[in-house]
């Protein structure tokens, strides 16, 4: 931030009145193209949702299915947060501590829920739960149903919003070293203990701010649930679900009374996730 | 958010702080999660894809309808990279370079699409620009349809990729130095000659990364595009749409086809993005 005050102070010094009529013409355009889309598509959805009444957005929201998706969403989100959570952390130390043959290899893979289609994401569930899918007969064995039940979703779930923690927690584990943590050791702390008085603490904005993504992206995750939900109204479906249906039901009141509760929750989520990256930034450039 | 990670970071000096069962039961299970969350749904899809032999492969991807999905996604793409590569890096320029009203406020935003699900996305566009509709009623008059129609299809991938350029291009030019621009201003060159000449080189790599992630995002895109769309064969058909309209047939042949097509892209883009990074990394250290 300090660096960016520099720069500006700097750019301010020894300018012509012609550099001044590009800035302004730099900011307009910069601030119209973001108005235009990114903010008119939210002022409308709340003009949408809202145009008809309170009551009725409030009616929506209250109707048996709504609460049964928004719980099921909410379900969903906080199991797939916790458990990538856990597991991410353990896949960023040991992408960063470790060495073994084929890390890049692995590395790569974590990058793979960025770039597949969600859709694709889902498809796979399908294929290995399936009828005649390869892992069918494991899930079986246990009796649980995968596709088209609750336990697929959460599958499907897991592998988008995979990536961010891991990414998050990489750098800054990377950046702290092993100095503390050997100190610890040297006097007398056990691996759990360095990690919660040592490591953790040092990586926890980072870390905070992992989750709030992997968060924000499992609430609104559609394509993957969509296909691996099987659409069962009241017991697969979540809110993300509920507005497909409901578009297609042609009931658009219900629809962007849902669009703009998912909005709202994903705007609260974004603000703490941006107190969180300020906190997480002060890294060196 | 994806992007610049210090996965290539040279590794800490090897340090002995965990026991050999401690360092190898981390190592087991981060690619035990790794291989049942990713490697699994990965080569089941694969393997599908393939399963069937070659011809039927090509006979799958190369039908009429499935082709002009594939154009279609990569024609809008690339448009929307295009876009992209100019609004992003004017955006961070701004951003870095100028202060002006509204730049925290504009700053925040621009993570706005990682948050709010897609789906909700689509539905925003719809009601701005639908037929009836606020703004849609007006283009309509004018005789631009954007709702069911190409354009809409580039406007939900613009809002879904917007993030993408301006926030890898934007720490590197809060890293390079003014004074070699002003260098070139007092040596007569304008502000566009020593932007091209000066500037762009630096930014280069982070701005080609931003461009392939954006790219990869777009190709990907679902949730906005399958309410937007129309998804009409031949016309508004995108090539995730198609999949999910093949899975809903039950056609697992060429749903499997198209996702390995997809795959095979998106692997092609995150290893020039993934070398590129190395690259970088090496250059600065």
């Amino acid at each position: 931030m300090a660096n960016e005050a520099v720069l500006r102070l700097e750019g301010r010094s020894n300018r012509r009145p012609r550099q001044r009529i590009g800035e302004v013409v730099i900011i307009t355009i910069v601030l119209a193209y973001a108005g235009v889309l990114l903010i008119g598509p939210l002022a409308a959805i709340v003009w949408g949702a809202l145009s008809s009444g309170i009551g009725e957005f409030v009616a929506q929201l209250t109707s048996p299915n709504a609460i049964a998706a928004l719980q099921l969403t909410l379900f969903l989100a906080f199991a797939a947060t916790a458990i990538n959570t856990v597991f991410g952390v353990c896949v960023a130390w040991v992408l960063v501590r470790d060495d073994f043959p084929g890390k890049r290899f692995v590395n790569g893979l974590v990058d793979l829920p960025f770039a597949a289609s969600p859709v694709i994401a889902g498809y796979m569930l399908i294929l290995l739960f399936g009828r005649n899918g390869w892992l069918t007969p494991v899930a079986d064995l246990l009796g649980v149903k995968i596709v088209f039940a609750i336990p697929g979703m959460l599958l499907a779930t897991l592998f988008v919003s995979m990536p961010f923690v891991v990414r998050e927690v990489m750098p800054l584990l990377a950046h702290v070293g092993t100095t503390q943590e050997m100190a610890a050791y040297t006097m007398g702390a056990g691996p759990w203990q360095t990690f919660w008085r040592v490591t953790l603490p040092s990586i926890r904005w980072g870390l905070f701010y992992g989750i709030s993504l992997t968060f924000a992206r499992a609430i609104g995750e559609f394509g993957a649930v969509l296909v691996v939900s099987g659409g069962v109204t009241g017991y697969t479906e979540t809110a993300t679900l509920f507005i497909f249906r409901a578009l297609d039901d042609r009931n658009p009141a219900g629809a962007y009374a849902m669009a703009l509760t998912l909005g709202l929750t994903s705007f609260v989520v974004l603000l703490v996730m941006e107190y969180f990256k300020k906190r997480s930034s002060p890294m060196p450039s | 958010m994806t992007g610049a990670v210090a996965s290539t970071a040279p590794l800490p000096p090897r340090v002995e702080l965990l026991r050999p069962w401690g360092r190898w039961g981390l190592r087991a299970t981060a690619i035990t999660y790794l291989l049942l969350v990713i490697v699994a749904p990965l080569s089941a899809v694969l393997a599908d894809g393939f399963g069937t032999g070659l011809a039927a492969f090509l006979r799958d991807v190369t039908s009429p309808v499935a082709l002009s999905a594939l154009k279609l996604t990569i024609f809008v793409a690339v448009v929307t990279t295009v876009i992209n590569a100019v609004m992003g890096t004017l955006t961070a320029y701004a951003l870095v370079r100028y202060d002006f009203p509204g730049r925290a406020v504009l700053n925040g935003i621009v993570d706005l699409p990682f948050a709010i699900p897609t789906l909700v996305t689509g539905v925003m566009l719809v009601v701005l620009y639908g037929p009836q509709r606020l703004v849609g009623q007006w283009l309509q008059s004018q005789g631009i349809e954007v709702i069911f129609a190409t354009p809409g299809i580039v406007l939900a991938m613009l809002f879904v990729t917007y993030p993408f350029v301006v926030r890898t291009v934007q720490p590197v030019l809060l890293g390079a130095e003014v004074r070699q621009e002003e260098a070139a201003f007092s040596l007569g060159a304008s502000k566009w000659t020593a932007f091209r000449r000066i500037l762009l080189p630096t930014l280069a790599p982070a701005l080609i990364s931003g461009c392939l992630l954006s790219f990869a995002r777009a190709l990907g895109e679902f949730g906005s595009v399958v309410i937007v769309a129309g998804n009409i064969p031949n016309v508004t058909l995108t090539a995730p749409v198609h999949i999910y309209g093949q899975i809903e047939s039950q056609n697992q042949q060429g749903a499997s086809a198209m996702s390995t097509v997809l795959l095979a892209l998106s692997f092609v883009l995150m290893l020039i993005i993934d070398t590129m990074q190395a690259r970088r990394t090496v250059d600065r250290g």
